[in-house]
């Protein structure tokens, strides 16, 4: 019954979804009230509906309803409680409906918010959310029914992929999602301006804190994923370049560069066209990354022959959103006329450079990403496009970025000197060199990308850290007066410094894991010893445990530092029999500015085990840095400029004079 | 400066910045690309010993061998046409085993030997790598069991 009225309020709310999508538009076109007002109750009403879908699906695999399908092929009754309902969206189905809710609370939360935007602008930019929901639904309804029965029904379900279960990848698809639908907002106005044939700084005062949002989100999302593979899959990684990673860092890339962009417009009325493609792009980038995670080409790109009609309905939907949106851009992208003119260098200039590398940058992981499909499907010639490939494309483009990067935002608008701007750096490129000849007496020559990775990311922090000195006048003016021009200083500049410096510290830690790693792999019996960094692992052995769903034989090594234990790990192999697998749980310690990283393989039938034990210095300034970058995004949300409401108000008294004060500003 | 003066260096700029992306694409295709070979692919083509490839089948039944020091297995690869010897040094996947659908990496060495960098067995005792199971079809051995 309860699955029934799920799937009934999908079937409704696409009804209610395509009415939002057409008849405000034409509304808004003709300036006919009583279709434009429709807008509103119908995102509210589109967002109730699927939030009952959402819960009837959450019901099912809650209660253990194997008579739905997806309940019976991704859950099972001994599952954790948290993993029943993370079992929701780890799954086609379901993560689609996930998507589509996020979609529809968004679409929502313009509506009620959304007071103080122009009434046809707000109309518009609903009626493409509900567009967007159109598309989905028609998916959910006809071709990817989460809610479909199974007859007879089973008595025990299929089980989740152990390798799922687990609390960080349960909240991963929820960030990456509101990350990639945020960008939905970016693009519903991006869209909405084209019709308009106008963009200025109240659009882009709107347009901000929702990238802000979903750059956050996807942030957190990308290094929850990051951190999952590195303690989950058992030999360290991090970072792969395996293409459902790339899928979501494209978006990230690319709205990075929007988040850029968009302050341009706001700040300069300069760039507009640009931005408005940014925003398709990013949104298209989104929609492409959850398809080709969720179809199954990416396995083989033959998933497509096997369910033609899904694939096919795929392409349509992505030919349609992302040509068509390209096409309006196309036609009227003309029309939007540049205020702000500016010199090369300069903090726009800066800002377009930074624009152009993220889009370069881009586009070289697409290729690498897609260019093994295209093959495939062409030829049917396999390939694999890996780590070495990115590395030899990215870093290249990345180096130019990240020096710039710290130059920037000490830049002055319209038209920077350049010499002056950097003699303000002088301290910072001082500290800088010497990071790097600290390094390079530490390692030596043949570690010049290590000398290369370090020099950056302290680049970026003290460039940071000299950005809130300048601001502030720190050590020119008395420590008091400097500490309340810190209080004063728009939360958007701090969130800013905290971002890049974050990124610094997460170069860092790039940089430290991947140039002095340290690996033991051998094969130990009880009371062997091994060293490494500075540490001795005594192996104790191994006995069998019991897990909730699982079996697991749990290995002990014991830590010794100069002949005194210190502490114990603990790593196991779990065997799971729903489904059939086995899952490597490493052992992990905080250990010498980096991690001890310590699994426990197979048998060598003779009292041995196969023992990998690493030293991954500095790896967590990786964490420490992606959370530093998502603060900086919370902080910057916080900034009063980009308040719920404060576009309009500031909309309303934008008048010349107070035009120029922001740009003196 | 002129607003179509400012337009033509955003776009020299911007193909400035794709010509190098392109660049360097095209610079990395020539020695990252790694092509999936069957054993009877690499008797086949005769591919260089320094060319870093993925070669994937069946573990041969009866070929798994460990040697004295435990970490290094031997074992052979087939397509039930051709069979390729390889050598792993580290520790295997945990379901690594003789009968199943394995893809390793790594480059042929001049013995003959295919000396893998790294093996790919999924987690998963049913599965089989999407490039075996065409390559088995290739050879006319697939019988379709897995998948």
């Amino acid at each position: 019954m309860i699955p029934e009225l799920g799937h009934f309020a999908v079937i409704l709310a696409l009804t209610v979804a395509l009415a939002q999508g057409i008849l405000p538009l034409i509304g808004a076109q003709r300036g006919i009230a009583s279709l434009t007002a429709i807008a509103r109750p119908a995102a509210v009403m589109q967002f109730l509906l699927i939030a009952l879908a959402f819960i009837a699906l959450t019901a099912a695999f809650v209660s253990s309803d194997f008579s739905v399908l997806n309940v019976w092929q991704n859950s099972h009754t001994d599952k954790p409680l948290l993993y029943k309902v993370s079992g929701v969206w780890g799954n086609h189905e379901g993560s689609l409906l996930l998507w589509v809710f996020i979609l529809a609370l968004f679409g929502a939360a313009v509506a009620t918010l959304g007071n103080n935007l122009p009434t046809v602008l707000r109309t518009r930019v609903i009626a493409i959310q509900g567009l967007i929901g159109v598309g989905f639904l028609l998916l959910l309804v006809f071709l990817s029914n989460p809610f479909e029965r199974v007859f007879p029904v089973p008595a025990q379900g299929n089980g989740l992929n152990p390798l799922l279960q687990d609390p960080g990848l349960a909240f991963h698809p929820p960030f990456l999602y509101i990350g990639y639908v945020g960008f939905s907002i970016a693009f519903s106005f991006a869209v909405a301006a084209l019709i308009e044939g106008k963009v200025d700084a109240a659009w882009a005062r709107w347009v901000r804190p929702w990238t802000l949002a979903s750059w956050t989100a996807l942030t957190i999302g990308i290094a929850m994923g990051s951190w999952w593979a590195y303690y989950e899959l058992g030999w360290g990684g991090w970072w792969f370049w395996d293409p459902v990673e790339n899928a979501s860092f494209m978006p990230w890339l690319l709205g990075t560069a929007l988040l850029h962009s968009a302050i341009v417009v706001e700040k300069r009325d300069s760039l507009k066209a640009w931005t408005v493609l940014l925003a398709i792009l990013t949104f298209s980038f989104s929609l492409l990354g959850t398809f080709i995670v969720r179809s199954g080409v990416l396995t083989s790109v033959h998933a497509f022959a096997t369910d033609p009609e899904r694939g096919v309905f795929i392409l349509a939907f992505l030919v349609v959103a992302i040509g068509g949106s390209l096409a309006l851009y196309a036609w009227r992208a003309p029309a939007l006329k540049g205020g702000g003119i500016f010199a090369p260098v300069s903090r726009e200039g800066a800002l377009v450079l930074n624009n152009l590398l993220l889009v370069a940058a881009t586009s070289t992981v697409f290729i690498g990403t897609m260019y093994p499909l295209f093959l495939d499907a062409i030829s049917g010639e396999k390939v694999t496009v890996g780590p070495p490939f990115f590395t030899a494309t990215f870093v290249p483009l990345m180096v130019p970025l990240l020096a710039v990067m710290a130059i920037g935002p000490m830049m002055p608008w319209k038209r920077a000197d350049l010499a002056g701007t950097l003699s303000r750096l002088k301290i910072a490129a001082a500290l800088t060199v010497s990071v790097a000849l600290v390094t390079l007496y530490l390692s030596g020559v043949d570690q010049i990308l290590a000398v290369l990775g370090m020099a950056l990311g302290a680049w970026l922090i003290f460039g940071a850290a000299t950005d809130i000195a300048e601001r502030t006048k720190l050590f020119r003016i008395s420590i008091g007066e400097s500490f309340r021009r810190a209080q004063n200083l728009p939360r958007s500049a701090w969130g800013g410094a905290i971002a890049h410096a974050g990124l610094g510290v997460a170069i860092l830690g790039m940089t430290g894991t991947l140039s002095w790693e340290t690996e033991q792999l051998q094969i130990m019996r009880p009371g062997d010893r091994v060293e490494i960094a500075g540490y001795e692992l005594e192996f104790d052995g191994v006995e069998p445990v019991t897990g909730p769903n699982y079996d697991a034989v749990r290995g002990t090594f014991r830590i010794y530092r100069n002949g005194r234990l210190v502490d114990v790990m603990r790593p196991e192999t779990r065997r799971f029999s729903d489904p059939p697998m086995v899952t490597t749980e490493a052992a992990i310690r905080p250990r010498n500015f980096g991690d001890l990283y310590a699994v426990v393989g197979e048998s060598n039938g003779d009292g041995g085990y196969a023992a990998r034990i690493y030293h991954k210095p500095m790896i967590n300034w990786l964490w420490i840095g992606a959370l530093l970058m998502a603060a900086g995004g919370l902080v910057s949300l916080t900034d009063r400029r980009l308040r719920v409401g404060a576009p309009a108000r500031r909309a309303a008294t934008a008048s010349p004079d107070l035009r120029a004060q922001q740009r003196a500003t | 400066m002129r607003p179509k003066r400012r337009r033509l260096y955003f776009v020299l700029a911007g193909m400035a910045a794709l010509g190098i992306a392109v660049a360097l694409v095209l610079a990395a295709f020539e020695d990252n690309l790694v092509f999936f070979s069957s054993p009877t692919d690499v008797y086949a083509r005769d591919l260089p010993s320094d060319r870093k490839f993925r070669l994937g089948g069946l573990v041969e039944e009866q070929s798994v061998k460990k040697s004295n020091d435990g970490l290094t297995t031997t074992f052979r690869i087939t397509d039930l046409t051709s069979a390729v010897p390889v050598a792993y040094t580290g520790i295997l996947p945990d379901l690594f085993r003789e009968g199943q659908g394995v893809v390793t990496e790594g480059h042929l060495g001049p013995d003959g030997v295919f000396i893998a960098e790294s093996v790919l067995a999924k987690h998963d005792e049913n599965y089989m790598p999407p490039e075996v199971a065409e390559a088995l079809k290739k050879s006319g051995q697939w019988k379709g069991a897995a998948q």
